[in-house]
């Protein structure tokens, strides 16, 4: 019988092949940050361990990071602390660290694949839920807890239960793919399947909606698989693949032999089967905006608030949790989306701040402003976004707009460094998940794509980027 | 990691689904370099007000619960972020064990690094635990829950009770494996990143 691609890696890192149990999983990338390493580092060293391959391990400094003028110091002192103890790790056993001053730093999830450091049929670990993202390459890539830091660290290896495969297809072509985008397409995906529907599987993405994707929107969609339960997702790698990935930094020197290789190998065979299914139509799907605190509770731009019946259609919990969410957010069944204001714009995140998300979006922002009551910013993925984007002048129709240009981090998605929303904002964001106090204590988040994000700030309140002249 | 003993006492209900990972720990709490401590932020923003003061409708600030070490939770528990600070603070606090139909994928996994046991019941049998005012008796050996009334069986992989039962470090029975980590290296295809 035929094999998934996600068969196929993992077949091919088995190191000890668990009988009935976890087998023994080799790591081929380890990512390391600042807020999940700290307590593994310490193991080591109570351990007198070292790191097996400091040369397979990188890493970077980008959850608490703040996004403002990168040569004055760091007033959160618990933040500078945890950066400090980074470089410290980093120095002591022997990993290379790209760090707050360094052009390569950045968020972990966008400059592993800048850099040429993510590759085809490799397992990638970091101890992050959004290392999902790597997925899109054709690698098997997934969030790990502290303790299995420590465990690859020692032994570049892990001990796993092997996911069941799920083929998510997405058949169909958008009708206005500036407009529907690859954030549209999961948003629709996780409010359809839920934000269990993926637990214990690997999804694989498939069909004419995803390989009509590029590279980076392929990696938004991968990125927010965790938010639908999933261990990992993942994507076939094809030429558009190997292509982005060709002479970079990192890329290795074989990189054709290792394509050739790929190209042979790295799909799932047409006799494959997959535990589970799932198949969404996007010729007609219309942007998303979430409502409530998971991800799952979204809706189309189009329509209005749900009722929390509408919404559980009879499951007595899901109705409970909505109705908690619509206190939470304070919004009212019926309320159309479009009538909804917001106070704040973020347009960043692993999701959606790499350099073709801020170019779309500032095609809505070129010549108009910011709504008066509407404070926007815009935090690029990775300094080299930020780089690129100066040079194509993005920055400057983002700031003449009155969007703050900012330094790259991971910033308001979670809240962690000063760039926070007060309690009862609003937010239209680009990232990934809108849980209760994510972005700050008491913060309201909506989740949206770049194009949304952008056309909210400058209305003031959500439309339907659909109807935007963005010429 | 201390083994995993027998425990009983009165459970926690906590009546919510998809309880994630930011609220069981808010990131404003995660820039401790160390792995202790984290049972005061434990529910933070479902404890306290703006003011730090105790919310009295939060089940955690019930005192009858306070020798409680199970908790008892909706589906889907422990989703969203991989922070292993969720498990630092629910055993730091006290709990031991977690009960709910579903949970997470890394949340699970990180449960067993930290001597917590996650068990998955259906709905129906959490429902009524959650209602349970009698002490109940966690047996992992047996992998058996006894209340008052009944004896409820649970499933568990074999090797996982094992490293909760022994109280085992991980890594170093992994690197009894070394000539095979070697073995696998010297084939492997992925090129170093330097």
């Amino acid at each position: 019988m035929g094999k998934t691609l996600f068969e196929k890696i993992w077949d091919a890192h088995i190191v000890v092949e668990g009988q009935s149990g976890p087998s023994l999983i080799y790591i081929d990338r380890h990512l390391v940050h600042e807020v999940t390493s700290p307590q593994a580092f310490d193991g080591l060293r109570m351990n007198n361990r070292k790191v097996r391959r400091p040369d397979l391990t990188v890493a970077t400094m980008d959850h608490n990071v703040p996004t403002t003028n990168r040569r004055l110091p760091i007033l959160d002192q618990t933040s500078a602390i945890q950066i400090q103890t980074l470089a410290k790790n980093c120095k002591d056993f022997g990993i290379k660290l790209f760090d707050i001053a360094s052009p390569n730093q950045g968020i972990v999830h966008v400059i592993g694949p800048q850099l040429g450091i993510t590759l085809p049929g490799s397992t990638i670990v970091c101890g992050d839920s959004h290392t999902s993202t790597h997925g899109a390459f054709g690698a098997l890539a997934f969030g790990i807890g502290t303790s299995e830091v420590e465990h690859v660290l020692a032994s570049q290896t892990l001990w796993l239960e092997k996911p069941k495969p799920f083929e998510i297809r997405v058949e169909g072509k958008r009708k206005n793919p500036h407009a529907v985008t690859a954030k549209d397409i999961i948003l629709s995906i996780i409010k359809n399947i839920g934000t269990g529907g993926g637990t214990g599987t690997v999804v694989e993405y498939r069909g004419e909606g995803i390989t009509d994707l590029s590279m980076e929107q392929r990696m938004t969609i991968c990125n927010m698989s965790i938010e639908a339960g999933a261990r990992a997702g993942l994507i076939a790698p094809d030429e558009k693949t190997f292509d982005y990935l060709r002479g970079r930094k990192y890329t290795p020197k074989n990189y054709e032999s290792l394509v050739d290789y790929w190209r042979e190998t790295l799909k799932t065979d047409s006799d494959a089967t997959f535990e589970k299914k799932y198949v969404l139509h996007i010729d007609n799907i219309a942007p998303q905006v979430s409502w409530g605190t998971n991800p799952g509770m979204t809706c189309d731009v189009t329509d209005s608030i749900p009722s929390p019946d509408d919404y559980s259609k009879g499951d007595q919990n899901q109705k409970k949790g909505a109705q908690k969410a619509l206190e939470y957010m304070d919004l009212k069944p019926g309320t159309p989306i479009t009538d909804i204001k917001v106070d704040r714009v973020f347009i960043g995140s692993c999701t959606n701040a790499r350099l073709e998300d801020l170019i779309e979006a500032s095609k809505v922002v070129k010549n108009r402003k910011v709504s008066p009551h509407v404070r926007a910013m815009v935090v690029p993925g990775s300094q080299m976004v930020k780089q690129q984007a100066e040079e194509m002048g993005l920055d400057k129709i983002f700031i003449d707009a009155n969007f703050e240009w900012r330094e790259a981090g991971c910033s308001m998605c979670l809240g962690m460094n000063p760039d926070i929303l007060s309690p009862g904002e609003r937010c239209a964001s680009t990232s990934n998940r809108n849980f209760e106090g994510r972005q700050g204590t008491g913060g309201r988040t909506h989740l949206v794509s770049p194009v949304m994000a952008a056309a909210a700030a400058i209305e003031g309140h959500f439309v339907d980027v659909r109807e935007m002249d963005l010429r | 990691m201390e083994p995993f003993k027998k425990i009983k006492t009165i459970v926690t209900p906590l009546d919510k689904v998809n309880v994630d990972t930011d609220q069981i720990v808010p990131k404003q709490f995660l820039k401790l370099i160390q792995k202790s401590g984290f049972g005061k932020f434990l529910f933070y923003n479902w404890r306290y007000d703006e003011d730090n003061h105790e919310k009295q409708d939060f089940v955690l600030n019930d005192k009858k619960y306070k020798n409680s070490k199970i908790l008892v939770a909706g589906d889907n528990f422990g989703c969203g972020s991989s922070r292993e600070h969720a498990v630092w603070a629910l055993q730091d606090y006290g709990f031991s064990v977690v009960i709910a139909p579903s949970f997470a994928d890394i949340f699970y996994s990180n449960c067993f690094k930290n001597g917590i046991l996650p068990i998955v019941l259906d709905e129906k049998t959490v429902e009524k635990l959650q209602h349970m005012d009698d002490e109940i008796e966690i047996d992992l050996e047996n992998q058996v829950i006894i209340t008052p009334e009944e004896k409820i069986p649970f499933s568990i992989d074999a090797h996982r009770k094992n490293i909760l039962l022994e109280g085992l470090d991980d890594i170093a029975q992994t690197l009894q494996f070394g000539d095979e980590i070697s073995k696998f290296e010297k084939q492997s295809k992925i090129p170093s990143v330097l």
